[in-house]
């Protein structure tokens, strides 16, 4: 059974594998982006008391979901790496830290836009806002860290370990708001128990968040399949399917 | 531990103390930019007492820490060029003891001393006795915790030339949950609230560390040797 | 909403429309890099290809 798994990630085979999924997740994150778009932003009612700014929610939230769950995919793409040696985990990990910091990032500055006119304040250093400024950190860390390292094998364990190390801020940056007094929302919304939103603030909302997951796959696998042609371009197979590429 | 584990572990200590000792520069240079960073606030800000006094323990703080980060190169760097490193690694011994070693011999060279110079800089920065007493319980919680987190980011970049820069990128962000609580509690305390919450988190960081970042840096070191 | 409506947001105008777009140009820019890459190191291996063979 190893086997077959070893198999099936190989470079040649996530390749084709993600040639083909590729287009349709593509088309599945248009649609998604642009149904969520036009329900966040026309047809969602106003909010009672931020009017028409809480509509930065549809962009905020999902930005900061995503910064946290592409972390988590980071750190067990790298675990993998550091224990079974594969080199496809390697090239998934490296893929996920461009994006995973521009959706930190993005959390971040929607968040100052919308709290300046909500809260007066373009920032505060409450518990969320810090970790969250703590995982762009992480996020540049680790690049950076891959980087400086000469050996590209060296370079991917280290910042594997990096990666581990790091994902200590995550649950930090989800159960801030739970644990200290802070100017940001208690969580509305949880696994299981339901939602505090309106639904038709809350569907949007979901839609939006599917559009980003699927968003990121796209880029995941786009970002990955460079990674591998880069790595693989004097391999056979790539010369024997250089014309369907 | 069993006895051969324990009598490394006690070998590497005194060989790394002793080696730390000699060096001079290695122990003493940290010491005096913490007192020269700290004396460059006043200087800059201004020497009114209820201004300092206000933002004594987060000056203090801050200085302690980049001068704890400053001083992390040393642990690794001189075994790691020539050669011991490598040796530890492949030796007999279990690595994660012998690092262990090294981390607790960098605290007990860089991280008491800061502690122990603090109440001076206190009195320079017109902190009240209470919130010296205070900040060196705070800097003795939380100075072990810097020397461990620290060694993970020399671990992972010794091998990388002039990494020092790299190296504040990554351990200055894992350092700032361990400033929050350690300057928050002189804060809190000297507002007259109660400091255990903080002192019990700055335990709670120093008990996960003192469990967790050996075997990171351990891990580390293998992949940069 | 009207189209008025839709541009001027309530009077946060700037502040939606900023961040939306902000999300816009990062997003878009995450699609056309790596399409830009994939493109050069196509045409590398082409290029490869077509000198081992020639020779």
């Amino acid at each position: 059974m190893w086997k077959a798994i070893k198999r099936l990630t190989s470079f040649k085979n996530f390749y084709r594998f993600s040639g083909k999924l590729l287009p349709w997740f593509g088309a599945i994150t248009l649609v998604l982006f642009l149904t969520g778009l036009y329900w966040g932003l026309v047809i969602a009612p106003i909010d009672y008391l931020q009017k028409d700014s809480y509509r930065i929610l549809y962009i905020h939230v999902p930005a900061a979901w995503m910064s946290l769950f592409v972390y988590i995919v980071m750190a067990a793409s790298g675990a993998i790496h550091l224990v079974w040696k594969t080199k496809l985990s390697e090239v998934i990990a490296n893929s996920c830290a461009p994006i995973g910091a521009t959706f930190t990032f993005l959390a971040l500055v929607t968040g100052a836009i919308w709290g300046q006119p909500t809260w007066g304040t373009w920032w505060v250093w409450d518990a969320r806002l810090t970790s969250e400024l703590v995982l762009l950190f992480l996020y540049i860390g680790y690049m950076a860290l891959h980087s400086a390292i000469e050996d590209r094998a060296s370079a991917a364990r280290a910042a594997a370990i990096l990666a581990i190390v790091g994902l200590v801020n995550i649950p930090i940056i989800h159960f801030s708001v739970n644990w200290w007094f802070t100017l940001h929302q208690v969580a509305s919304i949880s696994v299981g128990k339901g939602s505090s939103l309106h639904p038709s603030m809350y569907w949007p909302l979901m839609v939006m968040t599917a559009a980003f997951k699927f968003y990121f796959a796209t880029v995941l696998m786009m970002t990955a399949r460079n990674e591998i042609l880069e790595r693989d371009q004097n391999s056979n197979w790539v010369r024997e399917e250089e014309k369907n590429l | 531990m069993t006895n051969t584990s324990l009598k490394a572990f006690n070998a590497m200590v005194r060989r790394d103390f002793t080696l730390a000792l000699r060096n001079k520069s290695e122990w003493a240079n940290p010491l005096f930019f913490f007192i020269l960073a700290c004396s460059l606030f006043p200087l800059g800000i201004g020497p009114e007492p209820n201004t300092l006094e206000k933002i004594a323990p987060g000056i203090i703080w801050v200085t302690a820490l980049l001068a704890a980060m400053l001083s992390l190169d040393g642990i690794f760097r001189s075994d790691f060029e020539d050669g011991s490193l490598e040796q530890q690694i492949l030796g007999p011994h279990p690595f994660t003891i012998l690092v262990y070693a090294k981390i607790l011999v960098h605290w007990l060279i860089t991280g008491i001393p800061l502690m122990l110079l603090s109440p001076l800089l206190g009195v320079i920065l017109h902190l009240p006795a209470d919130g010296i007493i205070l900040l060196m319980i705070s800097l003795l919680l939380g100075t072990p915790v810097l020397s461990l987190i620290g060694s993970i980011g020399v671990a992972l970049t010794v091998g990388v030339k002039r990494g020092g820069m790299l190296l504040s990128l990554l351990v200055l962000p894992l350092y700032i949950p361990v400033l929050i609580f350690g300057a928050g509690a002189v804060d809190v305390g000297l507002g007259g609230l109660d400091t255990s919450g903080h002192f019990l988190l700055m335990a709670a960081i120093l008990v996960l560390a003192i469990t967790l970042a050996p075997l990171a840096t351990a891990a580390a070191l293998k992949v940069s040797v | 909403m009207s189209l008025n409506e839709f541009f001027y947001m309530g009077g946060y105008a700037f502040h939606v429309w900023t961040s939306y777009g902000l999300t816009l140009l990062l997003l878009v820019l995450h699609i056309v890099l790596p399409i830009r890459r994939r493109k050069q190191l196509l045409r590398r291996i082409h290029k490869t290809i077509k000198r081992e063979s020639a020779s």
